[in-house]
C-alpha cells in the first residue's frame, strides 16, 4: 500500500486568481477504501475551493466521527481543521462561527454522524440558520463499523447485513421542515453537478445542506442496495442544472426564455438554474416538498438545488451580533470602563 | 475517438519513451530495475542482447533516450540512463555462461563483413550463433572501427573496448585485419552468400581557405589525427592549438590536444554556442579542462610565416534568423580576429567515400555519391549486398550503427534462407500483471524526489597528464542504486478493463498528475481540450476506453506525464486498472541469450 502521493504534478496545471494550483488545495493521501464515494466528494470540495480562489487560511473544516469525518484530512491541507466528538460537529461549528464570523465553515458529516448520534445537534444548527456548509456523505451504512444499516438506509434496501425494515430519514425533507435556507442533494459520482452546488453553498449566507449520496464500495455497493453506484445512476433524476457564476462575472450561458432562472446570492455571485421540469421554482418551499415526496414515491433519487432562500438571515443577523468577529474584540472594546458605565447608569435613572 | 487498441505492440512501445527513442530499442526500465536489485550481470546481458556494447555505450553513447525520458517532463532532469548502463558494465560478473553457443557444424553459408566497426560486429554477433561462417575485413590492426580510432582512451579505456569486441570475435569470426578491401568486385567473386558493408564515414572534411597548402605540415584532419593518436603514431602537439568545429569530434580533438602538450587549446566554431552539434556534456567537459570555446567565428585564412603556420584569422559573425527560422551568419563588420597557433585540427564534419566499390556492379548510387539502400531491409540494389552504420546513410552514432546491424542481420538471414527480406519477423512482446497483493507491485512504484546524481570525475591534474586515464569514474554502487530509483518504470503499463469499471472516480481523484478523465467521447482535438489537465503534448497518445457500462462516457488517459506510480490501480476497487509489465524486444536474427525471458 502506498501511503505517499508523489509530489510531481502536471506541469501545465492551471492557476487560480491567487496564483495557486489545485495542489495547494489537496490534503494527505486518503486511507479510505479505494472507490469510496467520499474521496470523490473530497475531490469536488478541492476543485470548488480552487476554482473559487478561496485563500486556504480563510476556511475551517469541521467534522465528527466516521468515514466521512476522516475526509477533512484528505482535502484542503492548508486550511484550519477541527475533528470533533461523534455527532457534535454542529456545536463546534456554532462556537467557531460565533467567535469568528469571517471564516468560511465547511462542516463534513456522515449519515450516522448526522441522522443518528448527531441528530439533536443537526436539527438545531438548521433552525438557527448557522452560516455553514453542511455536507452529508450519505452511504446508508455505518462503514467504519462494518456496514450496519444507518438511519438513512431506505426501506427494503439490502446490505451485506440483510434487508432494512425501518423508515429512512430523508435529510433534505427534514431540513426543509426545520426552515433550512439552502437544501440540495447530489451524488458523489457526478462532479459536474456537485462542484457548482458546493460553490453555491459556500456563497450562500446561512445554513446550506448538501446531502450527497456516496456509495460504500466495501459494504453497500451490492445488488439490492439503493445506495450502490449502478442503482443510483439508474434512479437519479435532476430537478435543475446549476451554473455558478462568481461575483463580478457576466452570465455567458444563454437559455431559451422560461427554462432558466437567475438568482443573486448574498456575496454577489449568481446562480443560473436550468429548470428541467415546468412550473419549478427552487424558491418555492411547498413545491420543493411536493417534488421530494413525489420522487420518493416513484423511487427516484431527486438531485440538484431543491430549495433556496437567497435573502435569508443567518444566526448573527438574528441575534444581532456586532460586525467585528468576537475573537477580535479586545478588553477595552468589551469593558469600556467605569466612566462609560456611569454614563449608562445615568441614562437609566 | 476509437478505443485504443492495446493489442498493437506499438502502442505500449511508444509509452516507454526511452526504449522507443533508442535506435536499438534497448529495454531500459528492465535493466535499470536489475541494477537496483544488484543483478548487474543480468542487467548487462539485457543490454548486451540489445546493443552489443554496453560498456562502450555506457561511456560514449549519444543518449537519445535521455531527452525522451518521461522524468524530464515532470522533473528538472531525466534519469542518467547512459551512466546507469555503465554501472551494469562495471559491476558485472562472469558473463561467459550467458553468451550464446556457437554451433560447431556450420550452416554452409558464408558472409563477408567489410569494416570492423559497431555495425559489422553486430551483424557478426547476430549471425554467428546461427552457424554462419563469417569473415571480417578491416584495414586497422584490431576490431572496433571508429570506437577504437576516434574515441579517445580518456573517454573509453581500451580494455573496455577490447572486452566487448572480443565477445563477438571469439564467436569464431574469421578476422582479416590490416587488410584494406580495394575492390567489391573481388569480394563478390569469392563466393560469399552475402556481403555486409559497414565501412563508416571515413573521410574528414577539409577546409580550403588561403594558407591551407602552405601550412599543411601543422594542419591536420581531426579524425585522422585522432586515429593516429589512438594507434600511437602521434604523441605530441604544439603548445598553441586551434580546433575548428563544434561537434563531438572537435571536443575529442581539443581534449586530446590538452593531453599531448597543448597548453593553450581553443575551440573555434562558426555557429552560436547553443547551436553547436556537440552534446552538452561534452562541451562541459571540454570547458572544465580550461578550453575556451569561441563561437560566431568564421575561419578566413591560415597565417603562415617563413613556411610555418603561426595562426589563423577569423571573421566575427552573428546569427540572423528569417521568418522561417532559417539561420544565416552575418558578418558584424568588426576587424578580423587573429589567434596564434602552432597546430590546427579541422573537425568540421565527416563524409562517406566508396572509391573501392566499382560503379558497374549493379549497385546504384544516388546523386550525392551514397549507395541506394532500403531503410527497412538495409539491402542495396545488388541483392546480396547490405549496408549499415555510417556507410548506409551518412554519419550517425554507435547506437544507430548497432540498430542497423540488427536489421541487416535479419535481412541477411532471410536472404540466405531464400525468404522475402521485406517480410520482417514480429518483435517479441509480453504483457504481464505486476500485482503481488492487494496493494503491492513487483516494482518500486513509489516515486522518489531525488535530483539527478552527478558522475564523479578523476582529478584534472591526473587526467591531463596521461591520455589513457579515464576522466569519468562512473557511479559507485550506492549512487547507482539511488539514480536507478529515479526511473519511473514506464514499462509498467496502466491497463484499463472497461467492463470492470464502476465509475467511482477513485483513479481520477488520486492521480497526482491529473492524467485520467471520464467524459463524453469526441474527436481527439476536442477531447484534448476537455481533460482534467490540458493535453498539449501532441507527441503523446491518449488512451481511450470503450463506452463505459453505466454512463456511456469513456475513460481518457493522457499518457504524457503519467508517473506509472500505480495509484490508480491501487485505489481501483474492481481492478479495472492493472499495472502490467510490457516487454518489447526487437526481432533479431538470433535470440542470443534469452535474458529477457528471465
Amino acid at each position: 500500500m502506498t501511503y505517499v502521493k508523489p509530489s510531481f504534478r502536471h506541469p501545465d496545471l492551471p492557476k487560480n486568481d491567487l496564483g495557486f494550483t489545485k495542489k495547494d488545495y489537496e490534503g494527505a493521501i486518503s486511507t479510505l477504501c479505494g472507490g469510496c464515494g467520499h474521496d470523490s466528494i473530497s475531490g469536488s470540495i478541492t476543485q470548488a475551493c480552487f476554482e473559487m480562489s478561496i485563500a486556504p487560511h480563510r476556511l475551517a473544516k469541521l467534522s465528527g466521527i466516521g468515514c466521512s469525518s476522516k475526509t477533512p484530512t484528505y482535502f484542503l491541507g492548508n486550511s484550519h481543521g477541527f475533528n470533533s466528538v461523534h455527532g457534535r460537529m454542529p456545536s463546534v461549528a456554532t462556537g467557531a462561527n460565533l467567535a469568528n464570523r469571517d471564516l468560511i465553515y465547511m462542516g463534513v458529516s456522515g449519515d450516522g454522524d448526522t441522522a443518528s448520534i448527531g441528530m439533536g445537534q443537526f436539527v438545531h444548527a438548521v433552525r438557527r440558520n448557522l452560516n455553514v456548509v453542511y455536507i452529508v456523505m450519505n452511504n446508508g451504512c455505518y462503514g467504519l463499523t462494518k456496514g450496519q444499516d444507518s438511519a438513512t438506509a431506505d426501506v427494503g434496501s439490502i446490505s451485506k447485513n440483510g434487508m432494512n425494515q425501518f423508515q429512512a430519514i430523508d435529510l433534505p425533507a427534514l431540513a426543509l421542515e426545520l426552515g433550512a435556507s439552502f437544501v440540495a442533494r447530489s451524488f458523489s459520482g457526478d462532479k459536474n453537478q456537485l462542484i457548482p452546488l458546493i460553490k453555491a453553498a459556500i456563497s450562500h449566507h446561512g445554513f446550506a445542506l448538501i446531502d450527497v449520496i456516496s456509495p460504500c464500495v466495501t459494504f453497500n455497493n451490492n445488488t439490492g442496495s439503493t445506495k450502490a453506484y449502478d442503482y443510483v445512476r439508474e434512479h437519479i433524476t435532476t430537478a435543475d442544472v446549476v451554473d455558478y457564476v462568481p461575483p463580478g462575472e457576466e452570465i455567458t450561458m444563454d437559455y431559451p426564455e422560461g427554462t432558466s432562472a437567475d438568482l443573486t446570492l448574498h456575496d454577489g455571485s449568481m446562480l443560473q438554474l436550468t429548470k428541467l421540469a415546468p412550473n419549478w421554482d427552487p424558491r418555492d418551499k411547498l413545491a420543493a416538498m411536493q417534488r421530494i415526496y413525489m420522487s420518493r414515491a416513484k423511487q427516484e433519487i431527486l438531485t440538484g438545488l431543491l430549495y433556496i432562500d437567497p435573502n435569508t438571515q443567518d444566526l448573527h443577523d438574528l441575534i444581532g451580533t456586532v460586525a467585528t468577529p468576537l475573537n477580535e474584540l479586545l478588553e477595552e472594546d468589551l469593558c469600556p470602563g467605569s466612566a462609560t458605565l456611569e454614563e449608562i447608569n445615568r441614562g437609566l435613572r | 475517438m476509437r478505443p485504443t487498441d492495446i493489442t498493437d505492440p506499438e502502442y505500449f512501445h511508444k509509452v516507454v519513451d526511452c526504449q522507443y527513442a533508442c535506435p536499438a530499442h534497448t529495454p531500459v526500465p528492465e535493466y535499470i530495475r536489475l541494477i537496483a536489485a544488484e543483478r548487474y550481470t543480468e542487467a548487462y546481458m539485457v543490454n548486451w542482447e540489445s546493443n552489443v556494447f554496453p560498456g562502450v555505450l555506457g561511456r560514449t553513447c549519444d543518449r537519445p533516450c535521455e531527452p525522451a525520458c518521461r522524468r524530464g517532463r515532470v522533473d528538472e532532469e531525466p534519469v542518467a540512463i547512459c551512466r546507469l548502463k555503465r554501472v551494469a558494465a562495471d559491476n558485472k560478473g562472469d558473463v561467459q555462461a550467458w553468451l550464446p553457443e556457437i554451433p560447431l557444424i556450420k550452416n554452409g553459408k558464408k558472409i563477408a563483413l567489410i569494416g570492423g566497426g559497431p555495425a559489422s560486429l553486430t551483424v557478426a554477433r547476430d549471425l554467428a550463433p546461427q552457424g554462419y561462417e563469417i569473415h571480417l575485413f578491416d584495414e586497422q590492426i584490431a576490431g572496433g572501427g571508429m570506437m577504437r580510432s576516434q574515441i579517445p582512451s580518456f573517454r573509453l579505456p581500451e580494455s573496455v573496448l577490447n572486452e566487448e569486441v572480443n565477445f563477438v570475435l571469439n564467436m569464431g569470426i574469421h578476422t582479416h585485419f590490416k587488410t584494406y578491401v580495394s575492390s567489391l568486385r573481388e569480394v563478390l567473386n569469392q563466393g560469399y552468400d552475402a556481403v555486409f558493408i559497414g565501412t563508416g564515414a571515413p573521410k574528414g572534411r577539409d577546409l580550403n581557405i588561403p594558407g591551407r597548402e602552405e601550412g599543411k605540415a601543422n594542419i591536420h584532419i581531426g579524425i585522422e589525427w585522432l586515429a593516429s593518436v589512438a594507434f600511437e603514431h602521434t604523441a605530441k602537439i604544439g603548445k598553441k592549438v586551434i580546433v575548428l568545429g563544434g561537434g563531438n569530434t572537435a571536443m575529442d580533438c581539443c581534449r586530446t590536444s590538452r593531453r599531448l602538450g597543448g597548453d593553450e587549446v581553443k575551440v573555434v566554431v562558426r555557429s552560436p554556442f547553443a547551436e553547436m552539434k556537440a552534446s552538452p556534456w561534452e562541451k562541459e567537459d571540454a570547458q572544465h579542462e580550461d578550453i575556451p570555446i569561441l563561437d560566431n567565428h568564421v575561419p578566413k585564412e591560415f597565417v603562415v610565416e617563413n613556411g610555418r603556420l603561426v595562426g589563423m584569422r577569423f571573421e566575427k559573425v552573428q546569427a540572423v534568423y528569417d521568418e522561417k527560422g532559417k539561420r544565416s551568419l552575418v558578418p558584424t563588420g568588426e576587424p578580423l580576429v587573429y589567434i596564434e597557433a602552432d597546430d590546427v585540427l579541422i573537425a568540421i564534419g565527416q563524409e562517406n567515400t566508396f572509391p573501392w566499390i566499382e560503379r558497374d556492379l549493379g549497385l546504384e548510387f544516388d546523386n550525392w555519391g551514397m549507395p541506394v539502400v532500403s531503410r527497412k531491409t538495409f539491402q542495396s540494389t545488388l541483392d546480396q549486398v547490405f549496408f549499415g552504420g555510417d556507410a548506409a546513410f551518412g554519419p550517425e552514432n554507435v547506437i544507430t550503427a548497432v540498430a542497423h546491424g540488427h536489421h541487416a542481420a535479419v535481412s541477411i538471414d532471410l536472404y540466405c534462407q531464400g525468404k522475402d527480406v521485406q517480410v520482417r519477423p514480429s518483435p517479441l512482446t509480453n504483457l504481464v500483471s505486476q500485482k503481488m497483493g492487494i496493494h503491492e507491485w513487483t516494482y518500486d512504484s513509489i516515486v522518489v524526489n531525488d535530483d539527478r546524481y552527478k558522475v564523479p570525475h578523476a582529478e584534472k591534474q591526473k587526467t591531463l597528464r596521461d591520455r589513457k586515464v579515464e576522466v569519468e569514474l562512473g557511479f559507485a554502487k550506492d549512487t547507482g542504486f539511488k539514480e536507478a530509483q529515479r526511473c519511473l518504470n514506464c514499462d509498467a503499463q496502466t491497463v484499463f478493463y472497461t467492463n470492470r469499471c464502476i465509475e467511482c472516480d477513485a483513479c481520477v481523484d488520486i492521480c497526482p498528475t491529473s492524467c485520467i478523465t471520464f467524459t463524453d467521447n469526441g474527436e481527439e482535438d476536442d477531447l484534448r481540450t476537455r481533460l482534467n489537465a490540458p493535453a498539449l503534448n501532441l507527441s503523446q497518445d491518449l488512451y481511450v476506453s470503450d463506452l463505459l457500462p453505466q454512463t456511456k462516457r469513456v475513460m481518457v488517459k493522457d499518457e504524457d506525464v503519467c508517473l506509472h506510480c500505480g495509484l490508480c490501480a491501487e485505489r481501483c476497487p474492481t481492478a479495472a486498472w492493472d499495472m502490467q509489465k510490457f516487454l518489447y524486444s526487437t526481432s533479431k536474427a538470433s535470440n542470443v541469450c534469452g535474458v529477457l525471458q528471465l
